[in-house]
């Protein structure tokens, strides 16, 4: 393998990591941005998104399964967010602080729930057939450049649940709804809007999608109890680099973090590759505080 | 008594208030009518009691491996007292919960020294609670049981190492690859102090012995994504990898090479953290083909063995897998028993010297030893992993090998010397 295909791999490992990023991210920014929500539960949806994959290929077979698991994981985890919500972090708005003790409790809570029904040890989950494969380059100057499927197929859904989420602010009622609120909670709510609606159905809409990203990823990482941890403090770092709530700023934020680190790990081992990220990211907080792209809510100016 | 018969068929009529405070007071009298049993019991048994301690993680990340190390123990200990217990004395575990917390191991050592009195303690798992406990051990002069194979690289007269040290273990690995023709080795490793040392001493041994480093990498505990990882060992080519991952990160390191198209069938990988427990967990079907190197493989085909693996699955199910550090923390508890009678003597620093001076015996890995050093001679073997989970013993060394805590071509002039 030539220098030309491992800086290839890199490249496209980089986008391969924006993409897992993205689809642990945007459920994140999304109701950070609208409600300043901290919730440090987000990773267990995708946790929950994993074991529901996983119940699901248990029933059902094997070709049905994959789509049906992707569908079980999103509305499953999204109906977890609805119940959250509902029960728990609409009676804490204005209060960030307890909202972040309360979800990181809920954290706890379902970390060992899922180690008490399924156990400490993890569930088993292997990529279908027509996904295990991977695109390799035999010869020439990119000789050994690799493209595994299933790299490839998270990066498209990430595309498609990005452009969706555009499509749905940009161009649905419900979408209209969810930009009054996040310009003016206040205002919207005097010209009729149910803000309460639109954080459920925002907050319901974010964990659906970690619950999908977590359906996805149990492909390339284990499913176990704690795995939501280790994509949580990433998810965090791409939502305080894009900027609050914006959806661009996501996207560029991902593809920056995930850039980043691929290009340092050529030089760099992956543990100091995360060091560099880090230091990196908190220079650039210090010259631009609100991320990429600074939010203009009024939400976000009163704090 | 009396008074309650009388009252029983009143009783119906009361409202449920009064029942339920009827009740209370019957559950109050007949538990202290228990604790009084129990002291009186206490009493009469206690000359024939001898407690020890049993301190692993039942609770947090690393309960996962160490219950089963906790339910081996305690099976040793059930058979010891049913064959008549140590010096004619039951033995009594007291069992604590390190919580995966190195800090909690230290508290829980010196309660169980303290408070508890116990004679022995067998626990441990990791190398931080290992580190965390050998001072209230020395400070105490108690002496603390360790079944998992470790670094080496520590000496300690308050320990009994039993786990491999790293020539009983990595460095015969190493031996085998190379008769295979594997030269260029690459080190992929969790960022801890085992994975480091392990490498350290492994760099050096490759060197010496004519093979070449292919590469050498670490991920964080815990990480997940090993695209740069895998990218790198391609343009490194080499021969076979030898991982030292911990934990969940090897599921994410053997999907990620299978969907690079490098499953274990490609390019050989030689683990140093999974043995039958972790496959089990993994899905063999991932990890099949990878080879494992330990002194103690379920599968091996020894009557001790077969004894070992029957009662333990008796015990806790049919489906229960036995590894390693599990053989361990069971040949401890006889090792310390045999130790006792032949002291005779429950004194810490008496077991402990009288420990190396036993016999060879043959116990479930082969034959095994303590060494003046206060660690195990043993066997080492390489299994492959078989689509069923167990593995296949490809080679074996030829005698137990002699522990060195100290490897003379990393830690030069270095010696374990023990009083």
């Amino acid at each position: 393998m030539g220098e030309y295909a491992l800086l290839a791999g890199q490249l496209f490992n980089g986008v391969s990591v924006a993409s897992i990023l993205l689809l642990a991210a945007l459920g994140l920014a999304l109701s950070f941005g609208l409600m300043r929500v901290i919730n440090m539960a987000h990773g267990e949806m995708l946790m929950v998104g994993g074991y529901l994959s996983f119940l699901t290929y248990r029933f059902a077979p094997a070709r049905l399964g994959f789509v049906l698991a992707l569908i079980v994981a999103f509305v499953g985890a999204a109906a977890f967010g609805a119940l959250l919500e509902l029960v728990l972090i609409r009676r804490l708005y204005g209060r960030p602080l307890d909202t972040l003790l309360a979800t990181w409790g809920v954290s706890l809570a379902l970390q060992q729930a899922a180690r008490s029904i399924f156990g400490a040890i993890g569930v088993e989950v292997t990529a279908p057939k027509w996904l295990s494969g991977s695109f390799t380059v035999k010869s020439g100057a990119m000789a050994g450049f690799n493209l595994p499927y299933v790299r490839l197929f998270i990066i498209a859904l990430a595309v498609a649940v990005l452009s969706g989420t555009w499509l749905l602010i940009q161009r649905t009622r419900l979408g209209l709804y969810v930009r009054a609120v996040h310009q003016d909670r206040e205002m919207a709510q005097a010209l009729g809007v149910n803000t309460g609606w639109v954080d459920l159905a925002v907050f319901a809409l974010g964990t659906g999608v970690a619950g999908l990203a977590g359906s996805v990823l149990a492909f390339i990482a284990p499913v176990t109890p704690t795995v939501g941890q280790s994509y949580i403090v990433y998810a965090f770092l791409v939502v305080i680099l894009g900027g609050l709530g914006n959806l661009l700023g996501t996207l560029l934020a991902a593809a920056v973090v995930g850039l980043f680190s691929a290009g340092a790990q050529i030089f760099t081992s992956v543990s100091f590759a995360d060091v560099l990220l880090l230091m990196f990211v908190i220079a650039f907080i210090q010259f631009r505080p609100s991320g990429i792209f600074a939010a203009r809510g009024r939400a976000l100016e009163e704090a | 008594m009396n008074e309650c018969m009388v009252k029983g068929p009143l009783m119906l009529k009361r409202s449920g208030l009064s029942r339920g405070l009827a009740v209370a007071r019957a559950l109050a009298f007949a538990m202290l009518a228990t604790v009084a049993l129990l002291g009186a019991a206490g009493i009469a048994a206690a000359d024939d009691v001898v407690k020890v301690g049993v301190l692993h993680s039942l609770t947090g990340t690393m309960a996962i491996s160490e219950v089963t190390v906790k339910n081996a123990t305690l099976l040793a200990i059930d058979e010891i007292n049913a064959a008549g217990g140590v010096m004619h004395k039951r033995i009594q575990p007291i069992v604590e919960d390190g919580a995966s917390d190195p800090a909690m191991f230290a508290q829980k050592a010196q309660k169980l020294i303290q408070q508890d009195h116990v004679v022995t303690v067998f626990g441990g798992w990791t190398s931080a609670s290992r580190k965390a406990m050998l001072p209230v051990f020395e400070r105490f002069h108690g002496l603390l049981w360790y079944p998992v194979q470790f670094e080496g690289n520590e000496c300690s007269s308050a320990i009994m190492y039993s786990g491999a040290q790293p020539n009983q273990q990595i460095l015969p690995a190493l031996d085998w690859a190379f008769q295979k023709g594997y030269k260029r080795i690459f080190l992929l490793g969790s960022d801890y102090v085992f994975p480091r040392t392990a490498n350290l001493i492994l760099k050096k041994h490759i060197q010496h012995d004519g093979g070449t480093v292919a590469g050498e990498e670490y991920v964080p505990l815990g990480g997940t994504d090993f695209s740069a990882v895998i990218n790198k060992i391609k343009a490194a080519k080499p021969d076979a990898i030898f991982n030292t991952l911990n934990g969940d990160s090897n599921v994410s390191f053997f999907k990620q090479m299978a969907a690079a198209d490098l499953p274990p069938s490609k390019l050989p990988v030689m683990s140093f953290s999974i043995a039958e427990q972790e496959a089990k967990a993994m899905g063999p079907s991932l990890v099949q083909g990878s080879y494992a190197a330990w002194n103690y493989f379920q599968s091996l085909d020894d009557p001790a063995n077969q004894k070992f693996v029957a009662a333990y699955k008796e015990k806790f199910g049919a489906d229960s897998s036995v590894d390693d550090p599990m053989a361990h923390g069971y040949l401890d508890v006889y090792e310390w028993a045999a130790a006792v009678e032949k002291a005779k003597s429950f004194d810490p620093n008496k077991v402990r010297r009288a420990a190396p001076t036993l016999d060879w015996k043959d116990v479930c890995m082969g034959k095994t030893k303590f060494a003046p050093n206060q660690s195990l001679f043993q066997t080492a073997y390489v299994g492959e992993l078989q689509p069923d989970g167990q593995f296949k013993i490809l080679w074996q060394s030829k005698e137990p090998i002699r522990p060195e805590p100290y490897d003379a071509l990393s830690f030069p002039g270095k010696k374990c010397v023990i009083k």
